[in-house]
């Protein structure tokens, strides 16, 4: 399916489409790149997109935004997902770098913005908590001004690959009396800061994505502080809106469905009665995507008309995600006795992988998934969203 | 890829509306269906001036030269208010099979009588073994001098007892199941020999039974292309159903939100229960893509794409299921309310359980989708 483009948009989409190809660096090119690239490796398609000018399409181009309409950021979208390009950290251009431009001062604007578009700082998320959870306006890390700094006492977890970050983007608590949502404060903190301690966590795929971040006694600046001080809540919710369409992952849906079909026809033969009960369920979950497809280029027509899609983000999310899901578990099943395998991971010390190569990651894959439904926002939170602002309930 | 609509598209849907807001409330459908016609000869010419019954016709044809995004557009509409009269039957199914199959003769001497509202059509393709598929015809035709003779049995056939016209597809050759044995023809509802056993449908509408003894029927395209021509006419009417399952399924959310929001229990009202707001979020996400996807199918329809059949198998399963999830729901949220005849919940819950039997249910049309893909 395709929007209707104009010449100009078309035009756009071709050269999109030869810069991946010309570009995306073959060594990012390995069966999972979400968890079997090196940090530098995996910073070099950001790199490359930097260069181009092209690593921040949502970015206004005075903070070096590329000054790209709705549907060309569109376009961008869907080619390098398509492509299966990794896409640049999200904590960085996608998250912490919107919320300084727009509530930044002057100075943090021009130390850090250059940094998060040329990739030399990675980012991370110090907001979950081990209480806090879905009910993020309870964080409790504390921070207490003493002088020209803050001394920040606390326990982030679930912080996505802290472990190669540079710095991190806080929600704190700066005045415990006021209510949940109104003593929270956003802090940019430097992960070398004395007191700062990451503890890996191992997630059911092996992998090491998410980590406990320690925070005692941690000494940061005051001119580390985004807005207001106790404004935090309002930058946060900022944040979660910010992301649009790109939660619905069709490019990553329909590349992951070509696999499982070949899995399901290399694997599966035509006279088992498993292989139609395959084909339908491959063809409900392919119905599921065109049907969002169709969905996110209605909203995003919408939104090139000027019209505010609303709560559609959460829409995306939970369709998105569940699809994937979907998806991933059905190839696991796919491919059959060889899911009892599961790839070389830090804690799992394989060093041989039983099976056909296209089956390699199929396990990894369905237990990581699994992620996705709980992750930024769960998927009864999203509920929670469209329920209220959609049907006023 | 979303529709922008024509100020002529936005003429046509304002006015169905009025048309409907003014004339066809639930209280006014409920005498319509209780009537001892079944149906309003008096809404059907309100229809027709109009210009709904032209709406899709090419206009060399003398129509407006709306297509399916007209027929998309009253659908959705019809299917906000329950619209019992057979323009499915004579506008889209008949009318698409003349203008797509008959001679410049039977165009010019039919398609006049649908747009000026003066004769009603039903289409005769289901037999007792035939379930959806349309290769499966013992209804057998004998050519005779210029005409042909029809003799059989067509079950289930909708409109039927409201129509002056049938179309009948009968086998002209081969075994039964053979698809390149089915021919298309043109039979008057009244002549000698058609025998009609008449009965109400769970949707408030009225179908026949047909027996068919030794009738005269005039050949409607080429012998042997039956098959194609109603694959090509069911992709037709399956854009015309998703657009009316689409205006049901907004029907249903809205009074469904709004009866959640008044009905008190626990000394509250249920809306707020968490387990039933997610359950209308799941319902407003079902509307969402359903309306995507039969936007999506519509355009396809207007621009002729090719795959159109694949993914008009693709919308008639995906909408179905998501109008069958609205409309159990819908029941549920309503309870014991949802089950009586007297509100409207219960009627769209059953309009919906209609159209997913019509030309083939969601479990039929998934499996062809996925069929159509591996061939391909």
């Amino acid at each position: 399916m395709e929007l209707a483009l104009s010449a100009e948009d078309a035009a756009f989409r071709d050269e999109v489409r030869a810069f991946i190809v010309d570009n995306y660096p073959a060594e990012m090119r390995v069966p999972n790149p979400e968890t079997d690239l090196t940090k530098e490796q995996s910073l070099l398609w950001h790199r490359i997109l930097h260069k181009k000018g092209w690593i921040a399409p949502l970015w206004p181009k005075e903070y070096g935004g590329p000054g790209w309409t709705v549907t060309q950021r569109f376009i961008f979208e869907q080619e390098t997902s398509r492509a299966g390009t990794l896409p640049p950290l999200a904590f960085s251009v996608t998250m912490v770098g919107p919320v300084i431009y727009t509530f930044g001062n002057k100075a943090q604007k021009k130390k850090f913005l250059p940094r998060i578009l040329s990739g030399e700082d990675w980012w991370c998320q110090g907001y979950s908590e081990p209480g806090s959870g879905s009910d993020l306006a309870t964080v409790r890390t504390k921070a207490v001004r003493e002088g020209d700094h803050y001394v920040v006492n606390g326990h982030k977890t679930w912080t996505t690959l802290a472990q190669h970050a540079d710095w991190i983007f806080c929600l704190v608590r700066t005045d415990p009396n006021a209510k949940p949502q109104s003593g929270i404060s956003f802090l940019l903190i430097d992960m070398k800061s004395p007191g700062v301690t990451v503890r890996p966590i191992i997630t059911i795929d092996g992998s090491h994505e998410v980590n406990d971040v320690f925070l005692e006694d941690v000494r940061v600046p005051v001119e580390n502080l985004v807005g207001e001080e106790n404004k935090g809540w309002t930058y946060a919710k900022f944040l979660l809106g910010n992301e649009r369409t790109s939660m619905a992952g069709i490019g990553r849906s329909t590349r992951y469905l070509r696999k499982l079909k070949q899995i399901v026809r290399a694997e599966i033969p035509a006279d088992d009665p498993a292989y139609l009960e395959f084909l339908r369920d491959i063809a409900r979950v392919e119905l599921d995507v065109l049907a969002l497809e169709a969905t996110e280029l209605r909203v995003v027509a919408q939104m090139a008309r000027g019209i505010d899609p609303g709560p559609a983000a959460s829409l995306f999310k939970i369709r998105g995600t569940e699809i994937f899901q979907d998806i991933t578990e059905l190839t696991h099943r796919a491919i059959g006795n060889y899911g009892l395998a599961i790839r070389e991971h830090p804690i799992s010390s394989n060093r041989f992988m039983p099976g056909p190569d296209y089956g390699h990651t199929t396990s990894e894959k369905y237990l990581n998934a699994r992620k996705l439904s709980i992750y930024g926002g769960s998927n009864e939170i999203q509920r929670n969203i469209i329920a209220k602002a959609v049907l006023g309930l | 890829m979303d529709i922008q609509f024509t100020e002529e598209q936005e003429l046509l849907r304002s006015s169905v509306q009025r048309l409907l807001r003014d004339q066809y409330d639930f209280e006014a459908r409920r005498k319509i269906v209780a009537s001892e016609e079944g149906f309003s000869r008096t809404r059907w010419k309100a229809f027709t001036e109009l210009g709904l019954l032209a709406a899709p016709f090419s206009e060399d044809a003398g129509g407006l030269g709306g297509g399916p995004l007209s027929t998309m557009i009253v659908m959705q509409e019809f299917g906000r208010h329950l619209v019992v009269e057979p323009f499915v039957e004579t506008v889209v199914l008949a009318g698409s099979l003349i203008e797509q199959l008959g001679t410049s003769e039977q165009k010019q001497g039919i398609i006049p009588g649908i747009i000026d509202g003066s004769r009603i059509w039903a289409l005769a393709w289901t037999e007792r073994a035939s379930r959806f598929d349309f290769a499966n015809v013992a209804t057998k035709a004998r050519r005779e001098g210029g005409d042909y003779v029809l003799s059989g049995e067509k079950t289930m056939v909708m409109a039927a007892p409201w129509a002056d016209h049938l179309i009948v597809s009968a086998r002209t050759a081969g075994d039964n199941r053979d698809r390149g044995g089915v021919s298309l023809f043109v039979v008057d509802r009244h002549a000698a020999g058609v025998n009609l056993q008449s009965f109400k449908t769970i949707d408030g509408r009225r179908a026949a039974e047909i027996s068919l003894r030794e009738v005269r029927g005039q050949l409607l395209g080429a012998e042997g292309e039956g098959v194609a021509a109603l694959e090509t006419c069911r992709d037709r009417a399956i854009g015309a159903l998703c657009a009316e399952v689409v205006g049901a399924i907004g029907e249903l959310n809205a009074a469904t939100l709004d009866y959640s929001k008044t009905r008190k229990q626990f000394g509250t009202t249920i809306g707020s229960f968490q387990v039933l707001q997610h359950r209308m979020v799941d319902m407003f996400i079902a509307h969402q893509e359903a309306l995507s996807l039969m936007q999506h199918l519509n355009l396809s329809l207007d621009a002729g794409d090719s795959g159109l059949s694949r993914l008009a198998s693709g919308a008639k399963s995906k909408i179905g299921y998501a109008g069958k999830f609205v409309a159990d729901q819908a029941v549920q949220l309503h309870g014991g309310m949802g089950m009586t005849d007297e509100l409207n919940v219960g009627h769209y819950f059953k309009r919906i359980s209609s159209i997913n039997i019509q030309f083939g249910d969601p479990a039929f049309h998934v499996l062809r989708y996925a069929q159509l893909d591996a061939a391909a």
